[in-house]
């Protein structure tokens, strides 16, 4: 009997379609979130499988800061097109017009403007009552405490100390007026996980992510790409031809490239075994201060 | 040897949980080297020692500057053997419903147990819940071992405390130093009368024996797909057992079955299924089937009244006088119970349901056996119940005397504790009765 038993990604493969079903069957107007990154590439494949053969039940939703990379918004357009999904673009128009950028206002409050306020607005314009991400407990440290179904307030806003129990596979989608949901299908996945699932079924992923020779700017420790015209050189710096990847997918100014050779994933998955860096280190917003990644959850950010 | 072990903690406040943990993911490198830049210098501004691991895992702004875990947090890492999820829960009494979350989908427990003080009320309550979910794993980490001089005496009268109180389960004592690293992730040549296997090679090794596929078929659905008239699929976990095409199961309450004719995934249709696995079924004949119906060949109970074992979770406390939702398996109904329970109380009672369900003993099936009660004002999830055994008899005296539609709602009303839970609570019923 021992040939019945499912792998560990065949485990968390079908916990993730159990919670997306669910979601489709408890809620009126669920989304799911769409960021263009590995995560939300697996998580795609995931609501594919779980609805097959119906189409996926849910639109997608990008929140567009405007400074995304190039490559991520052919990307998605092309995946969406692909899946047959339909795609929600919501940018914060009024913020952009103010002029926000992170080297004009700040980190903190361009993520506030482009990334939370976008996402709330957005999903109080489509009227959505549960919104699933592809955030990962392993990713951060108050990540670890969240739950699969994640209820925020009328303002869009998680109490860690007000959490539902979880037990056993048992959702729980009630909600008191003006309440949404928050649902991360991933919570049990490692960074290692997505790549291996990635790989195991072929899902297509961002260019970026693969190592090859690109234009950078090497400031500190981190290799920055030159694509917003207010990402210019200071004095001493020169633009260096860099063989690099992305290990995560940000907005251009504020996630960094490492220097890597993986241009395969395989080759990614035996990097990822051998680094001694975990992922989000090289996203400057995690670091501003002390338990930000907690504070930004609190505000509304995914 | 699955792939996957869950495993949970239970212990009292200070025995060193969280540094147990910080150390074990410390030493089995899943920590990577950023994070622990990050964690020395937070020691640093608590001004604690060179390097505190609990701060590894304790999450949360609150529990950082009070120095307690007030969550559960959960934690990933894999070895080469094996890849586990550890859900590290807390200590302090207040918070007690997390080590039965924490429980629920755990196969394995550790509990920890400070090697000056043995057994105390905490770890007998965290061992009575950890056994009540269904764990009949335990790990004894007795730490703090060079504390009492790493005595052989002390651990064995720890050990065969733990022993008595756990009786029936597996239990593996160990003994061990979070703090120094004994025992952890290696052999330590200051306990040279302990012959066993450090933590982590135990973890890496034990056999769980729990083996979902060997029990019956249970499929409780979860969605009807419709996709376009020719097709019609149930789609579900796979709760228990195995599945063929071409067998013929049972559609629960109704009764009535039909034959397997194909198991559709998204890549390629298969032959046998088996838990844990998420498929999709179509059938030979076009029944009434939704979502809260249960796919079975055996038959599992199937009534509105039975014993459970709860778990309360909620500080406005169980009240008998009035109606909950009950969710089981993929169904929620309203329900009410024989009689209170308060925050953290634990209590055999007699749970009674508008619809029945369709449900096996908690102690035969995990996901068959499980509900959840919401309370309706606040949506809160408050209690957890595991089902010891129908209760006969309540059925059928409701067959003999009905109560008309109307009047129950009246009953539902009266019972409400305000206004708007009273609506919740009549909307609910009357979406029952029409569905």
């Amino acid at each position: 009997m021992t040939a019945l038993q499912l792998d560990h990604l065949q485990a968390l493969e079908a916990e993730a379609i159990h919670i997306l079903r669910e979601v489709a069957a408890e809620f009126e107007r669920p989304v799911m979130l769409y960021s263009i990154g590995k995560d939300s590439s697996v998580m795609l494949r995931l609501a594919q499988k779980a609805f097959h053969p119906a189409p996926i039940p849910f639109p997608l939703l990008h929140i567009d800061t405007t400074y995304k990379f190039r490559e991520m918004i052919r990307f998605r357009d092309e995946t969406a097109r692909a899946v047959g999904a339909r795609l929600i673009v919501h940018t914060n128009q009024e913020a952009i017009a103010e002029g926000t950028q992170p080297f004009a206002v700040g980190t903190q409050r361009c993520c506030a403007l482009l990334k939370t306020r976008a996402l709330l607005d957005a999903l109080e314009a489509g009227r959505f009552d549960a919104a699933i991400g592809g955030a990962r407990r392993d990713e951060e440290r108050s990540r670890a405490k969240e739950r699969i179904f994640s209820v925020r307030d009328g303002n869009g806003q998680w109490d860690p100390k007000r959490q539902r129990p979880e037990l056993w596979h048992l959702l729980n989608a009630r909600l008191r007026p003006g309440e949404t949901i928050r649902v991360f299908p991933l919570s049990n996945w490692t960074e290692i996980d997505i790549w291996q699932y990635i790989h195991l079924e072929r899902i297509p992923v961002a260019p970026l992510y693969f190592a090859r020779e690109r234009e950078v700017i090497v400031r500190g420790g981190s290799l920055i790409l030159q694509e917003q015209p207010f990402v210019v050189t200071m004095p001493g710096e020169q633009p260096q031809i860099v063989r690099c990847r992305m290990r995560s997918l940000g907005c251009s100014p504020c996630t960094g490239a490492i220097r890597s050779d993986a241009d395969t994933v395989p080759k990614i998955i035996d990097e990822l075994i051998a680094t001694r860096h975990s992922e989000r280190q090289l996203r400057v917003i995690d670091h501003d201060q002390d338990g930000s990644m907690e504070i930004k959850k609190r505000e509304g950010y995914f | 040897m699955s792939g996957l072990l869950r495993i949970c903690t239970g212990g009292s406040v200070d025995d060193g949980k969280s540094t147990l943990i910080g150390r074990m993911l410390h030493d089995a490198q899943a920590v990577y080297e950023d994070q622990v830049h990050s964690v020395r210098a937070a020691s640093a501004n608590r001004g604690v020692g060179p390097i505190d691991f609990s701060l590894f895992t304790d999450g949360l702004r609150a529990e950082r500057e009070q120095g307690i875990t007030i969550d559960v947090a959960y934690r990933y890492f894999a070895t080469a053997h094996r890849k586990f999820i550890l859900a590290d829960t807390p200590g302090h009494e207040q918070y007690t419903r997390n080590m039965a979350t924490g429980a629920s989908t755990a196969d394995v427990a550790i509990l920890l147990v400070d090697a000056r003080h043995g057994l105390r009320v905490q770890s007998r309550r965290h061992a009575r819940i950890a056994r009540l979910l269904g764990i009949s794993d335990f790990v004894i980490a007795v730490n703090k071992m060079d504390l009492v001089d790493f005595s052989r005496d002390v651990f064995d009268e720890i050990r065969d405390d733990f022993a008595t109180l756990l009786e029936g389960a597996r239990c593996h004592a160990i003994p061990l130093s979070a703090l120094h690293g004994d025992n952890v992730i290696a052999r330590s040549a200051r306990t040279p009368w302990f012959a066993g296997p450090p933590l982590l090679e135990h973890l890496e090794t034990v056999d769980v024996g729990r083996n979902v596929t060997a029990q019956p078929f249970r499929l409780p659905v979860q969605l009807v797909l419709r996709p376009n008239d020719g097709f019609r699929g149930y789609a579900g976990q796979i709760a228990s057992g195995i599945v063929r095409v071409g067998d013929r199961v049972a559609v629960w309450p109704s009764g009535r079955s039909a034959r397997v004719t194909r198991i559709v995934t998204f890549d390629g249709d298969r032959l046998m299924v088996f838990a844990p696995m998420s498929i999709t079924l179509t059938l030979d004949e076009e029944l009434d089937i939704s979502r809260g119906d249960l796919l079975a060949q055996e038959g599992p109970h199937v009534g509105c009244r039975f014993e459970a074992d709860v778990v309360w979770m909620d500080e406005r406390p169980l009240d008998p006088n009035r109606l909950y939702l009950l969710k089981h398996t993929t169904r929620t109904v309203t329900a009410e119970v024989s009689h209170g329970l308060v925050l953290n109380q634990i209590g055999t009672l007699t749970v009674s349901t508008t619809r029945p369900l369709v449900f096996d003993a908690y102690r035969h099936n995990r996901a068959t056996g499980s509900f959840v009660l919401i309370d309706t004002s606040t949506c809160f999830t408050a209690g957890a119940g595991m089902i010891a055994a129908p209760v006969a008899g309540r059925a059928a005296r409701a067959a003999e005397a009905p109560v008309s539609a109307a009047e129950r709602l009246a009953r539902l009303a009266r019972r409400a504790g305000s206004d708007e839970e009273a609506a919740r609570a009549v909307a609910q019923a009357l979406e029952e009765m029409l569905t």
